[in-house]
């Protein structure tokens, strides 16, 4: 099925594949991954066709295999990714992305008079899913809601 | 027993509100217990409210206990640009409980996080004051004998009024039936009407005061700020309608009693004042008794 798709983004040796990414959370995923401070070598493609999705994005990741954990904290944005760990250009390990039911530290909270935004500390939130698959935060500290399409990544 | 702190009502079992009511009631029949000789409170109002201040500390000191602490930042290393942190882990040092109150939302569950002796919340912005619903709730059960079943209607700014969404979710507990009477611009958020749904009970949504309150025993009155208004020629077409008057009370039920978390501004007319169902004053004695029980509740000398 993935055939065609692969050939797009050029295939690695070793490494992590993240697919089935919504192409306009692309850039979210980078900064949850901290992809920006990765010294290997790191591919992308974004605005690829996708029949499930419309438009979809890739990263593939040389030589780093990402832990279920740090996954998880993707599911936040792209509860639909999926993760292939590839070994000698074969997928390995398929690794479907599970919303935790608790994130810290990466997530700004929506309220600005909140203290995370006011303090140097750590947000923490406890995940609400919804019926409809949405995702929503609720900060430990104010309590009020951080809905899906609010959510940015904090450095 | 690890710290006990009471930052949200949520923090507070079922149980545990109908006991802090029942050791309100003790402690208006001997209001001066010195079950706290020898302790020291820290009293930290990063923003200033004279009203519950006082009342937190006339309980403090009814309780036998010491005061320290600042009724605003002006004079204190917190304008020095101290982190909120090293500020509350000092303090910790010093007393045996901290009561405060600011202006940054979910400033006193961290302060919790880093004190080793319990906080209490004094009220964090516009999230959440528990001191103040329990003292609601010690009004409702000393006026109507119980807590369970009540019929309360809320009226004014439902979508902004901390004090009456923490209310709600403390009254769900008790079989309550609510009717909420406000304006569409300020109505009961979506998601407490959720939670309402979600533990089996009914509401009522209404846009004016009508005939409903002649079937309430709580009548609680808020205030409708102009300021909360996008739209400041809809606030002048409502705000009229969310102001109660004596002649509407005339039907109502003989047990009936007003409450408002105060200061009013205009929303109760004065004719209402000597009505005996006008119970906002007396709401006020019942904070100190309420927060006499509050802190011996936390520091374990009452269980
Ligand atoms: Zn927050």
């Amino acid at each position: 099925m993935a055939q065609d798709k692969i050939m797009e983004v050029r295939a690695i040796e070793n490494g992590t594949v993240v697919d089935h990414i919504p192409a306009d959370c692309l850039f979210k995923i980078i900064k949850i991954l901290q992809l920006d401070k990765e010294t290997h070598r790191i591919t992308f493609g974004t605005n690829l066709e996708s029949k499930r999705m419309g438009t979809k994005a890739i990263i593939k990741i040389n030589d780093r295999y990402c832990q279920q954990e740090e996954i998880n904290r993707i599911a936040i944005v792209a509860p639909m990714a999926v993760v292939n760990i590839i070994k000698d250009y074969k997928v390995t390990e398929k690794l479907k992305v599970v919303v935790p039911d608790q994130i810290e530290g990466f997530v700004r909270c929506a309220n600005p008079k909140c203290i995370t935004n006011n303090e140097p500390m750590q947000t923490a939130f406890k995940v609400i899913k919804g019926n409809d698959g949405e995702i929503a935060l609720k900060c430990r500290y104010c309590e009020k809601i951080t809905h899906q399409d609010q959510i940015e990544i904090l450095k | 027993m690890g710290k006990k702190n009471l930052i949200s009502i949520t923090d507070f079992t079922k149980e545990e509100i109908i006991r802090i009511t029942e050791l309100a009631a003790d402690f208006e029949q001997n209001p001066n217990q010195p079950l706290l000789k020898g302790k020291v409170v820290a009293s930290l109002f990063f923003e200033p409210s004279t009203r519950t201040r006082l009342s937190f500390e006339s309980a403090i000191n009814r309780l036998g206990a010491r005061v320290i602490g600042f009724s605003d930042t002006s004079n204190t290393s917190v304008t020095k640009g101290e982190t909120f942190h090293d500020t509350i882990m000092t303090i910790s040092n010093y007393c045996d409980m901290i009561v405060m109150r600011h202006s940054l939302e979910g400033a006193p569950r961290y302060a919790s996080e880093i004190s080793k002796v319990p906080v209490v919340n004094a009220g964090d912005g516009a999230n959440q004051h528990p001191s103040q619903t329990l003292l609601d709730l010690y009004s409702i059960k000393k006026t109507q004998g119980t807590l369970n079943g009540i019929n309360i209607m809320m009226i004014g700014d439902l979508k902004y009024g901390r004090t009456v969404h923490s209310l709600l979710q403390a009254l769900s507990h008790f079989e309550t039936h609510f009717t909420f009477v406000a304006p569409p611009e300020l109505e009961m958020p979506q998601e407490y009407k959720l939670f309402l749904q979600e533990k089996g009970l009914n509401f009522v949504e209404k846009r004016e005061i009508d005939d409903a309150i002649n079937e309430a025993d709580i009548v609680y009155m808020t205030r409708v700020q102009r300021e909360r208004f996008t739209d400041p020629m809809e606030y002048e077409r409502v705000k009229n309608a969310y102001i109660l008057r004596n002649s509407m009370l005339k039907d109502t039920k003989p047990n009936m009693r007003i409450l408002h978390p105060l200061p009013r501004v205009n929303e109760i007319a004065a004719d209402v004042d000597s009505n005996p169902k006008a119970y906002y004053f007396n709401q006020t004695e019942n904070g100190v008794y309420t927060r006499m029980a509050i802190i011996s509740y936390l520091l374990g000398v009452k269980k």
